[in-house]
């Protein structure tokens, strides 16, 4: 079971511990004052790295040492050609440089020092050793369809999910918000696109099936059975049970089918868990109910998890990296943007509130 | 050489000590700076090398105009003066 969490959030990053009497803050906090927006551990060496945005000073990225942390290369784009227009969806030039860290993610236990690290605008970059530099993964960069991404939260694409298959780390699969998943079975070299069965109501019609206009929010992948892959997407949920080639659609979940972040079961695949909000026009919790809902077999039926969690007057949005599950798939955290975090040490059953008053939390990770 | 002076609040992140640097234009000065200097180039430029969008650069007490080429000449006695621009609360 894992008895540490790193907190990112807008104003530092916070170490939350399994102490005797349970989860609390632990006194010392890295970068107070900080906008601290995802960390990743690297199970393969225990190194942990942390994104931070400086705003004025732009995005970096720090890797923890014996003693502390320090500052390593930031993912940085290539010259934009001269003469080459490329507009986003508002007509302005699309920047060539990364505005965000938006995922982070370790590469196969067999290639040591592989991380992967996806951005707004948009960008996929490769390290192959821990983070010391980074490439642009042309590939996907120069795809002629990566002109039709959009911007979903953001004014432009952003590259918010990287799965990597387990039994073989040559295939990852990504997710934009707004652009779909696309796969690659050949570690970056060459890229498609996946998600057929996917919806969005927010396109024209002959828009509403295309793969690439979906603006998937976020996605897991089953660990045991990496066929099995959840999707939290802007106007529903959705299961695959191929790898991602297909989704259903999964409806009718009380209260809504509207979040961020999913998660799912390390080892059962018909166990995912989702925060929902009423919908995109109504980012809360419907009644200031704050809820986690979980399904066991696969979509077919919801549970409505609310023990321990604020029952009135809670307006929680749970970002899609705010919701973690360790590896046994038994306890789960998230945290809230109005501070609010939460741990189950029992598969969502119960929640412990470990503190209200953090600044608005932008991830959670169990280290 | 013209002398260059920044922002107090970058010194948290990279010690940058007012200085001397060679140059005529903006980026002739930014680029001996750098050199010499490399962590700080990330924290006043993109990825393109324009000048973020949140800082800006005073020559003479003068805001520079071209915040992409940094083509504003600088004087062989200016005094440049590397900012963060207002934004936030």
């Amino acid at each position: 079971m894992s008895e540490r969490l790193f907190v990112s959030t807008r104003k530092g990053l916070f170490h939350v511990v399994r102490a005797r009497n349970g989860w609390v803050i632990d006194d010392h906090v890295d970068f107070l004052g900080d906008n601290v927006s995802l960390t990743l551990t690297d199970r393969r060496d225990g190194r942990h790295f942390a994104a931070l945005d400086h705003g004025h000073f732009g995005v970096k990225l720090h890797r923890s040492t014996d003693t502390g942390w320090e500052e390593i290369a930031t993912p940085a784009y290539p010259p934009k050609p001269e003469g080459l227009e490329e507009n986003d969806m508002w007509g302005r030039p699309l920047e060539w440089s990364t505005a965000r860290i938006w995922a982070l993610q370790t590469g196969g236990t067999n290639e040591p020092g592989v991380l992967w690290c996806g951005t707004i605008p948009g960008g996929l970059f490769r390290s192959v050793d821990h983070g010391d530099s980074w490439t642009l993964v042309r590939s996907l960069w120069d795809h002629p369809k990566r002109r039709q991404w959009m911007g979903g939260g953001a004014d432009v694409p952003g590259l918010h999910s990287i799965v990597v298959d387990p039994r073989d780390s040559r295939r990852v699969w990504i997710a934009v918000s707004t652009g779909g998943i696309w796969f690659t079975e050949d570690g970056g070299a060459s890229w498609v696109q996946r998600g057929e069965g996917m919806r969005a109501d927010h396109v024209p019609p002959e828009l509403t099936h295309d793969p690439i206009a979906q603006d998937v929010h976020c996605l897991a992948q089953c660990q045991a059975m990496p066929e099995r892959m959840w999707v939290q997407h802007h106007n529903g949920i959705f299961v695959s049970s191929d790898g991602g080639r297909n989704f259903s659609e999964i409806t009718g979940v009380e209260p809504s089918v509207f979040g961020f972040p999913v998660v799912v079961h390390p080892k059962d695949p018909d166990t995912a868990w989702f925060v929902p909000g009423i919908k995109d026009e109504k980012r809360i919790p419907r009644d200031g109910r704050l809820v986690v809902t979980r399904t066991r077999d696969g979509g077919r039926s919801f549970e409505t998890l609310h023990v321990g969690l604020p029952a009135t007057h809670a307006y929680d949005v749970v970002y899609r990296h705010a919701l973690a599950i360790d590896d046994t798939g038994e306890v789960l955290s998230f945290g809230s943007t109005t501070g609010g975090l939460w741990v189950s040490e029992n598969a969502g059953d119960r929640w412990t509130m470990v503190t209200h008053t953090l600044p608005p939390v932008y991830a959670v990770r169990f280290a | 050489m013209a002398r260059v002076a920044f922002t107090a609040n970058i010194q948290r992140h990279v010690a940058c000590r007012e200085t001397d640097a060679a140059g005529g234009s903006v980026r002739e000065v930014l680029d001996n700076l750098f050199a010499a200097l490399p962590r700080a180039r990330g924290y006043v430029l993109d990825d393109q090398a324009a000048l973020r969008k949140h800082m800006t650069i005073f020559i003479d007490g003068e805001m520079i105009h071209d915040r992409v080429r940094l083509s504003d000449p600088v004087g062989e006695t200016s005094h440049v003066y590397i900012f963060q621009a207002l934004s936030g609360g």
